[in-house]
């Protein structure tokens, strides 16, 4: 195809709570909580930041690390499921803040995690067509678990923000397929704080038919085998997840490390495999192809084949990598936790 | 506040978007359409700020009132920018970090809401530029 | 222009007065002001009205028709006017009042204040106090008043060196000063340690280390001061009244730590008056916060910049010192009904000149100066007294 990311960014907010304060709570046993999930510690807002300020922070560093012109955006499409107005864009928003209004056309997105890689197709689609110059694709959650559920401890927060275009592409996009089905595996009614899951019929017939479905179906459509990428990506719900689909799907624990970062951040919906897949471009070299398949719940997946560009090195450092942003986090105990995630009803 | 009074400032606190005047050099933040020194000889235009300044006095808030009360205790400062103009916002910040002469930066934050069914007000606020040593 | 005096003095009680109106409070000023003048209400000709927010506080606006009306004088038709300038509203009034006669326009006239604060909860009076502040630039931030206040006190503390205690000591001095006013909302000691350990409100200012919340009126007769006689025996002249205007916004102020408004005002009174700064005997100043009353007894000239909390610290400004600052008791200690103060401070001034502050008397008490501040120093007014021309 002809387009590809030309830049990206990334915000992860600076508090941390730790598995082993949220099982002292409830009274579980941590240990076995990370062998379970993989997961050590999850990311918290700030009092004062949302889905939307997570967003526009990701969309600065976006527009910063490859100065782009912000008037040349022509869409914008932010996707979350913790948008904080039901009616009312979170995407308006972000172009008001990068200064890229009023010639612009945006929209909210929701697919549960898969939402801002549903948004990136959306903007190839708008790109390929020469409707428009670039557009930024945007995923960010400030995600809910209910207290005392396992997802309470991987629910976390955070967002990536991606720009397409035909020039200047730092990993031009080979293909994509997406994989839905209706499976209900995972949802929020209207009005309720809280998501309800399907327990463990999130797994076979929710995540890993729809993930593994979607791989399979790119990779026999480009002819491609996993042997033919350097790094792999995959919604990352936890760490179990992700890693049992890359050995199902013949990957390797080596091609999918860098980007897996829920064991140090948590799930962060919206912008899980974007996150990893932001990683991974901030290490990858010129040439590396980078596969990967998100899942949003409800349910489908969609999968992307990358291949970077010598011109990652020349924008690489104008923002934070997700390692920067991931190091020096402030930790907090579940009741200052509570505090952030207005949990205590005030 | 009501929304078209936000609404009219918008841009300003997202971006901070202030004025300056052609005519004497002045920088405006929080925006002025009269320059104080040239009044009506002054040309003033749209400025956008860079977002970086300095600390140049503080305090911590710990009684405030509606919606504030939800942040307290927090840093409430003056801050110069390098351009010039000072202008009062929250810095986010380890209480035992703030000190006079912080260099900061800004960053994008909820300001607050009218009530839960209201309008979110967003906006500027300021994070140091190095993080703490 | 003639010269003008204040031929008589009026002040309710300051405190949370239950059972009193804002319409209540003000005519009971008033009256008092007129016994005290030996005046007929049919005599005066105007009316100027000074109150912060009556529209937050009480929901009513017109208030100078209000006052008018329910002191009888609605039916004379007495020209009535509401003057507002934040905590400054009362000066400002009795200002308007002054203009009024010296420029011959008016003779008797009666300038009072008053403030309702009482009657709605401490959430909305703290937003109803936050609008002498910029809503949209400080407000929005989270900006408070003690806030606001606070930061001018930490950047005294960094440039000059004021400690916290000598923060306290200006409560300390003003509560003790309300020992002895019986009109005082607080008329108790309290100490240094009582100040440091009471709860924080915006660092470095605690509880006691702010004005209190107040209900209360005082009012003034004033007359040209060529047949002040006629009805007192003590008229007290007013040597000279000016007011000034600074920036709304504290991050605007060419120096944090000082109210150029207040510098502005002081240099025109002095001027007026043909006066320095030495030569005012005693003083009543703003001291909505203890870090206001050391700024303005610096930018009244009394003392260098810096100095100002060395110089409580020291006694100067005590009953007895050099320089006695807010014998009432100040706003800390007498109470702050933001309308009220800058009349109630002209009370004062006046009874300490006729020799009548009981307990509270300044041994020859000579030139007094009042000082009234709106908002963190929007507006300043400045008067000097005297009883000589």
């Amino acid at each position: 195809m002809n387009v590809g990311i030309v830049s990206y960014g990334a915000y992860i907010p600076k508090y941390r709570i730790r598995v082993e304060e949220i099982a002292k709570v409830w009274g579980a046993n941590a240990n076995s909580i990370i062998d379970g999930l993989m997961v050590f510690e999850k990311s918290v807002p700030d009092l004062d930041e949302d889905t939307i300020t997570i967003a526009v922070e990701a969309a600065r560093h976006a527009i910063n690390r490859a100065g782009i012109n912000p008037e040349k955006i022509g869409a914008i499409y932010t996707g979350s499921e913790s948008h904080p107005y039901a009616v009312k864009p979170s995407s308006t928003v972000v172009a008001e803040a990068i200064g890229a209004t009023p010639d612009i056309t945006v929209a909210d997105f929701e697919f549960a995690c898969k939402a801002g890689t549903a948004a990136i197709q959306t903007c190839m689609g708008m790109v390929e067509t020469g409707m428009i110059e670039l557009g930024m694709a945007i995923g960010a959650d400030v995600s809910q678990g209910a207290p005392g559920d396992a997802l309470e401890y991987t629910a976390a927060a955070g967002g990536v923000a991606y720009i397409i275009g035909k020039k200047d592409q730092v990993a031009n996009i080979e293909s994509t397929y997406s994989y839905t089905t209706d499976t209900p595996d995972f949802w929020r009614r209207e009005g309720m704080p809280y998501p309800e899951h399907g327990g463990r019929f999130t797994g076979e017939p929710g995540y890993f038919k729809h993930v593994s479905s979607a791989a399979e179906g790119l990779m026999k459509r480009m002819g491609t085998k996993p042997s033919d990428y350097n790094y792999a990506i995959f919604h990352q719900p936890n760490g179990k997840f992700p890693t049992r689909v890359a050995k199902m799907l013949g990957f390797s624990s080596e091609q999918i490390k860098p980007g897996l970062v829920v064991p140090r951040l948590g799930n962060t919906y919206s912008g899980s495999c974007m996150m990893g897949l932001a990683a991974t471009l901030d290490i990858a070299k010129a040439g590396d192809r980078i596969f990967m398949t998100s899942f949003g719940s409800g349910a489908g997946s969609d999968a992307f084949s990358f291949m970077v560009t010598d011109r990652i090195e020349e924008i690489r450092n104008g923002a934070p990598s997700v390692e920067k942003l991931l190091a020096d986090p402030i930790y907090i105990n579940y009741a200052t936790y509570a505090r952030h995630k207005n949990k205590i009803k005030l | 506040m009501s929304v078209p009074r936000f609404w009219r400032r918008l841009k300003n606190l997202y971006n901070l978007i202030g004025t300056h005047c052609e005519k004497c050099g002045g920088f405006f933040y929080p925006p002025r359409n009269m320059c104080p020194k040239c009044r009506r000889n002054g040309i003033v235009n749209p400025f956008k700020f860079k977002g970086a300044g300095v600390v140049v006095t503080y305090t911590i808030v710990h009684t405030a009132a509606k919606d504030y009360a939800k942040l307290t205790p927090y840093i409430l400062a003056i801050i110069q920018l390098d351009e010039g103009p000072r202008l009062t916002s929250q810095v986010i910040c380890d209480h035992s970090h703030i000190h006079i002469g912080l260099r900061v930066k800004s960053a994008f934050r909820r300001l607050g809401e009218e009530s839960d069914k209201g309008m979110i007000y967003y906006g500027t606020k300021f994070v140091p530029m190095e993080p703490k040593p | 222009m003639r010269d003008v005096a204040i031929i008589g003095v009026g002040c309710t009680e300051f405190g949370e007065l239950w059972d009193k109106s804002f319409r209540e409070l003000f005519v009971e000023a008033g009256v008092s002001a007129i016994e005290d003048a030996n005046v007929q209400g049919g005599k005066i000709d105007a009316l100027y009205v000074g109150n912060m927010s009556g529209g937050r506080f009480i929901e009513q606006e017109h208030l100078g028709a209000l006052i008018a009306d329910y002191s009888g004088l609605a039916s004379l038709h007495i020209p009535s006017t509401r003057v507002e300038a934040a905590c400054a509203s009362g000066g400002l009034a009795l200002r308007q009042g002054i203009i009024a006669v010296a420029s011959g326009y008016h003779d008797i006239v009666i300038a009072g204040g008053a403030e309702k604060m009482t009657d709605v909860g401490v959430e909305t009076t703290t937003d109803a106090l936050a609008a002498a502040a910029d809503r949209e630039w400080e407000g929005i931030m989270g900006a408070t008043f003690p806030g606001l206040y606070a930061m001018i006190a930490r950047l005294h503390m960094y440039k000059y060196g004021t400690t916290q205690e000598q923060l306290a000591a200006v409560a300390v001095k003003n509560h003790h000063n309300g020992t002895m006013n019986p009109k005082a909302q607080f008329q108790n000691e309290i100490s240094i340690e009582t100040v440091l350990n009471s709860l924080m409100v915006a660092d470095p200012l605690r509880v006691f280390d702010c004005s209190p919340i107040t209900d209360g009126a005082s009012a003034v007769v004033i007359a040209p001061a060529e047949i002040a006689r006629k009805y007192t025996d003590t008229p007290i002249y007013v040597k000279a009244s000016a007011q000034a205007s600074g920036t709304i916004s504290l991050h605007d102020r060419p120096d944090i730590t000082t109210i150029d408004a207040t510098v502005a005002a002081a240099n025109w009174a002095y001027k007026m008056a043909k006066l320095k700064p030495k030569d005012i005997g005693f003083a009543e100043v703003h001291d909505c916060f203890t870090i206001a009353e050391i700024c303005a007894i610096e930018d009244l000239g009394f003392v260098k910049k810096g100095e100002g909390g060395k110089a409580t610290e020291s006694g100067m400004t005590a009953l007895g010192g050099k320089i006695p600052i807010n014998p009432s008791g100040g706003l800390k200690a007498c109470g702050h009904p933001v309308g009220a103060t800058g009349v109630k401070q002209a009370v004062e001034i006046t009874l300490q000149l006729r020799g009548e502050a009981g307990k509270r008397q300044i041994e020859g008490a000579d030139i007094g100066l009042t000082h009234n501040v709106g908002g963190s120093g929007g507006t300043a007014v400045v008067h000097i007294f005297g009883r000589e021309k």
